[in-house]
């Protein structure tokens, strides 16, 4: 029992970064339907930023402060003005090629500007260690899960319940329409850059004291955000949210009871299940499009 | 990066402007990009200085080295291109690869050409293939691994163990080479987890340790695994002595573990922490070079560096048959060839040998147990 | 065809065949990994270019048949056998994947092709019995043709170029026939295609399976030539490769893949000056070249070409319409 306690514990914990990720996936998808091929390595950067600053001599949370503002302006503003908007009358396909490459030019940067292996993180929370129910539990599990609940809940609060939020909502859904009706569309995608910019910076400063530092951490994360994505269902924010901690617990739990050399497979075997037998996602909704 | 241009332009430009000067040419073939690129780039930049001091010296045998960097991008296809051409362009001697992918068919090209490879992989395979121009700058783990499981048995009493280990050719390699000595003396392998390259979240790895009771825990994974792993342990309150081969206790790690890796328990054979002078200041000149702490992949390009020189002073001559020749059942004695940092061997097969340490991490430091002779 | 597309492409096989003459043992061998991935992106191409559907398993289709071709030569069948194996053996693999995800929705091949891309790696890997696992296969033998061995990497240059000039000929016969005709009918215009009664989705999958099939014979290459295999090299990151080969070049043009499969091999030799930043260049490029052609190099060069001849009026097939 308490092996199960353990795993699941440890699932939601890791299951909650992955979410995060996710949502800004599903987020870039709904505004410009983006394929963010590059956003393991979105949730990567940030993490040097925050190195890089303290190397200037800032504290730990200034750092993170001058990480977040960095990245709003090279994942947020930057990607959307140099990228995505002169490249979305050409349709996805070169943009997806685009972010494949962007990607490989972030990784490559970091490995060569700042180095190969991988950096200490200074921890965000406490390292102790809580005794529940014969599993141990760190501060740092439940930091990240509360976090990356907050985070996410506060953004559904946000799109659900202010005019700029519904408006982001109807610039995504149709943007033809909302124009007609006064939004300024182009602003409104700008928001959604700048959320997924401010939520990777989020995950990469809680999952940089456990991942370590390293230019390829992108590679696993990118991946398990888009299963998660899809699994969740695409167009919708808690769909990432439940895609991200079930990828966490099952990816725990077949290591466990399955096999570990295969523990990669069973998120896979659930991503083409959900799409043989719900292609929306769990929570997700039909979308219009036939192409 | 843009003076780094101006500047490889002109040194190109000045290269070709000179008449063509004696020169002593190495391929350096390395993974510097795809997922060996940390251990590459350690094993490059290890190279690089090596020769840089060599050249500093007045060469080898009076002629400066010219190293050519070849990336292989961690993949044998491309590295099989890289061979080649290290090849049409004249080397001497071929120092890399790391990955025993790549290494193992470097070495059918390298052999044709009568070319000697110094590499630095670890696999067993590597020196069974009766290749007379394979030469290895650590010892293969079919050879570092008996030293261990022999000092778990003899002097920890180890009568049941698990495995935890990567899933790569870097930790397949060890997990074979324990498993076959396991079988010889006795041990029962009561859990046996493999985990993926650069996996970051071994809850349910520990969970399932916490699950068994053994006398020590075998752990074979790369620096920043074996960093999280010990984490992870700590955190679970797993109290099993943990025993590792030359990553666990490595230096990395202890940096990236902080206190979780007090207590770890390991075999080091060529670390920055062997505590050998020689050794400390290569290392310390190596974090002035290069601004990183180098692990034991920069200090067998370092070795291997050394190795060429010596071996080619030896036999008289910088001539890629004679270099290899003169290696077969040759020692180099640390005080005859400073570079090689301790007394090696290397056998007629390639394979080396040389004395190496038994270490406990006690406060964020290695402390030699004991010394473990060559074999 | 006209004559001078006959004398263009005739001049063309010349230079293939006068290629390598003179060259060290490092080109021919690159210029020989060249057309090996040109076939595999010539496949992707027809899955991606024409029928418009995004595949992210490409390098699996190469490892099935890689894996496939190294068991059997290993065994000590004839490679020709083998080959004729592999290509079937990814041909119905595409049928099976690709069957029940185009029934589901247009874009979702590309995610269904992603896990089985990561699944094969995993078996390839775990199944060390059969595939040998994270060590490989190695010393796999070169085939000989006619009682000539093609052990010297010239004549496995010739080898490798028969195969490549069968692929690209079978690629240009289904393109021009009725039925390749119907792609670009569907790309230009997909509802009016369906409306005059074309099957898209039986199209759409028979053009993945064949494309499929072209990445199992340039796998089916892969032992010979390195005389290694491992699953390392079948990974998802190689797919991603051949997608860019293909984008790079020009999607959905004839010679597209060629030329980006020659760039992406090339391109570490053309920027050796810049040292460690090869990637890094070349990551830059790509970007810059998506944003001011998504067509492609051919699609850059046909922009500067209708620069200068601003009268002739842009072909319709050759805009495409893509969907994830």
């Amino acid at each position: 029992m308490a092996e199960l306690i353990q795993i699941l514990i440890s699932g939601l914990a890791a299951g909650s970064i992955y979410a995060l990720a996710a949502v800004g996936f599903t987020l870039l998808w709904q505004a410009s339907q983006t394929i963010n091929f590059a956003q393991g390595e979105f949730v990567m950067l940030p993490g040097f930023f925050v190195l890089i600053g303290m190397a200037l001599g800032l504290p730990m949370w200034p750092a993170v402060l001058f990480a977040l503002v960095l990245s709003l302006l090279v994942l947020g503003a930057a990607f959307k003005k140099l990228i995505v908007e002169p490249m979305l009358p050409h349709g996805t396909l070169p943009l997806v090629i685009a972010t494949i490459a962007l990607g490989l030019l972030m990784k490559e940067s970091v490995k060569e500007f700042y180095g190969a292996t991988a950096q200490p993180f200074p921890a965000v929370f406490p390292q102790t260690v809580y005794n529940v129910a014969g599993a141990s539990v760190s501060a740092q599990d439940i930091g990240n899960l509360i976090v990356s609940m907050l985070a996410i809940g506060g953004l559904q609060l946000f799109l659900n319940r202010t005019r700029t939020g519904r408006c982001m909502q109807a610039s995504a859904q149709n943007p033809g329409v909302a124009e007609i009706l006064g939004v300024d569309v182009k602003r409104m995608v700008l928001y959604t850059f700048l959320i997924n910019a401010a939520l990777a910076t989020i995950a990469s400063v809680l999952i940089s004291p456990i991942y370590l530092a390293k230019f390829s951490n992108g590679e696993t994360l990118g991946l398990v955000a888009f299963i998660a994505a899809i699994v969740g269902g695409f167009n919708q924010i808690r769909g990432a949210l439940v895609g991200g901690l079930l990828v966490g617990v099952i990816d725990n739990l077949s290591a466990v009871y399955v096999s570990a050399e295969y523990r990669q497979a069973m998120p896979l075997l659930l991503l083409i299940a959900i799409i043989l037998l719900r292609p929306q996602g769990l929570l997700g909704t039909k979308e219009g499009r036939a192409v | 990066m843009l003076k780094h241009l101006i500047g490889t332009a002109a040194a190109t430009l000045a290269l070709t402007a000179l008449p063509a000067m004696a020169e002593l040419k190495i391929g350096s073939i390395v993974e510097l990009s795809g997922p060996g690129a940390a251990a590459g780039t350690n094993f490059r930049d290890g190279v690089k200085m090596g020769f840089e001091e060599i050249n500093a010296a007045g060469g080898v045998l009076g002629e400066p080295v010219a190293i050519t960097e070849y990336d292989s991008q961690t993949d044998p296809q491309v590295s099989r291109a890289m061979v080649q051409k290290a090849i049409d362009d004249g080397v001497v001697a071929i120092t890399g690869t790391v990955f025993s992918s790549s290494t193992v068919v470097n070495m059918l090209v390298a052999r044709q050409a009568g070319i000697p490879q110094f590499t630095g992989s670890e696999a067993p395979s590597i020196t069974s293939m009766n290749n007379p121009y394979i030469f290895r700058t650590a010892f293969g783990s079919q050879k570092g691994i008996p030293k261990l499981t022999k000092y778990m048995a003899e002097e920890m009493g180890v009568k049941t163990v698990a495995v935890v280990w990567a899933n790569t050719e870097f930790g397949k390699g060890g997990h074979t080479a324990f498993l076959d000595e396991a079988e010889r003396l006795g041990f029962e392998i009561v859990a046996d987890i493999p985990t993926e390259q650069a996996q970051t979240d071994f809850s349910a790895d520990v969970v399932k340790l916490k699950g068994i009771q053994a006398d020590a825990v075998f752990v074979y994974l790369t620096e920043e695994e074996s960093a999280r792993f010990l984490r992870e342990v700590r955190k679970q309150g797993v109290q099993m002595p943990l025993v590792g081969d030359t990553t666990l206790t490595g230096h990395k790690v202890i940096e990236l573990a902080g206190e979780a890796a007090n207590g770890a328990l390991g075999h080091v054979g060529l670390t920055p922490d062997a505590n050998i002078p020689a050794m400390t200041a290569m290392v310390d000149r190596f974090k002035g070079q290069f601004g990183y702490t180098p692990d034991h992949n920069a200090i067998k390009g370092y070795v291997a560096a050394h190795a060429i020189k010596c071996v080619a002073e030896l036999a008289g001559k910088a001539d890629s048959q004679a270099i290899a020749d003169r290696m077969h059942g040759l020692t180099l004695k640390a005080a005859d060839c400073p570079g090689v940092l301790m007394d090696t061997s290397w056998d007629d097969s390639g394979e080396m040998s040389r004395e190496s340490f038994f270490v406990e991490v006690q406060d964020g430091k290695q402390v030699v147990k004991a010394i473990l002779p060559a074999n | 065809m006209t004559p001078t597309r006959i004398i263009l492409v005739a001049l063309g096989i010349a230079a293939l065949v006068a290629a390598p003459l003179g060259q060290g043992n490092y080109i021919v061998y690159t210029l020989t990994s060249w057309l090996l991935f040109s076939i595999a992106a010539m496949g992707l191409n027809l899955t991606l270019g024409y029928a418009g559907q995004v595949s992210l398993a490409q390098a699996a289709f190469m490892g099935i048949g890689a894996y496939v071709t190294a068991l059997m030569t290993l065994a000590g069948l004839p490679w020709i056998a083998a080959a004729l194996v592999s290509v079937a053996a990814s041909f119905v693999v595409g049928l099976l994947l690709g069957y029940p995800a185009l029934r589901v929705q247009h874009h979702f091949l590309a995610f269904v092709t992603l896990a089985f891309n990561i699944l094969l790696f995993l078996v390839l890997r775990n199944e060390e019995e059969v595939t040998g696992g994270s060590f490989g296969l190695v010393g796999m033998p070169r085939p000989s043709v006619l009682g000539i061995s093609t052990d010297s990497n010239l004549n496995f240059y010739y080898f490798a170029l028969a195969c490549f000039l069968f692929a690209a000929f079978v690629m240009w016969w289904i393109l021009r026939s009725p039925w390749g005709r119907a792609f670009k009918a569907l790309r230009e215009n997909p509802i009016r295609a369906e409306s005059l009664g074309l099957k898209i989705r039986r199209q759409t999958l028979l053009a993945f399976a064949i494309g499929s099939a072209f990445g199992g014979l340039a796998g089916a290459l892969m032992p010979p030539l390195v005389q290694f295999i491992e699953p390392g090299s079948f990974a998802l990151i190689h797919s991603l490769k051949l997608l860019l080969m293909v984008v790079v070049g020009g999607a959905g043009f004839f010679f597209g893949p060629m030329l980006g499969a020659a760039l992406v091999i090339l391109l570490p030799e053309l920027l050796r000056f810049t040292e460690g930043y090869y990637l890094i260049i070349y990551a830059l490029l790509v970007i810059v070249l998506m944003v001011f052609s998504p067509n492609g190099l051919i699609g850059l060069g046909q922009k500067i070409w209708l620069g200068f001849r601003p009268k002739q009026e842009e072909r319709r097939d050759m805009k495409k319409g893509f969907q994830l």
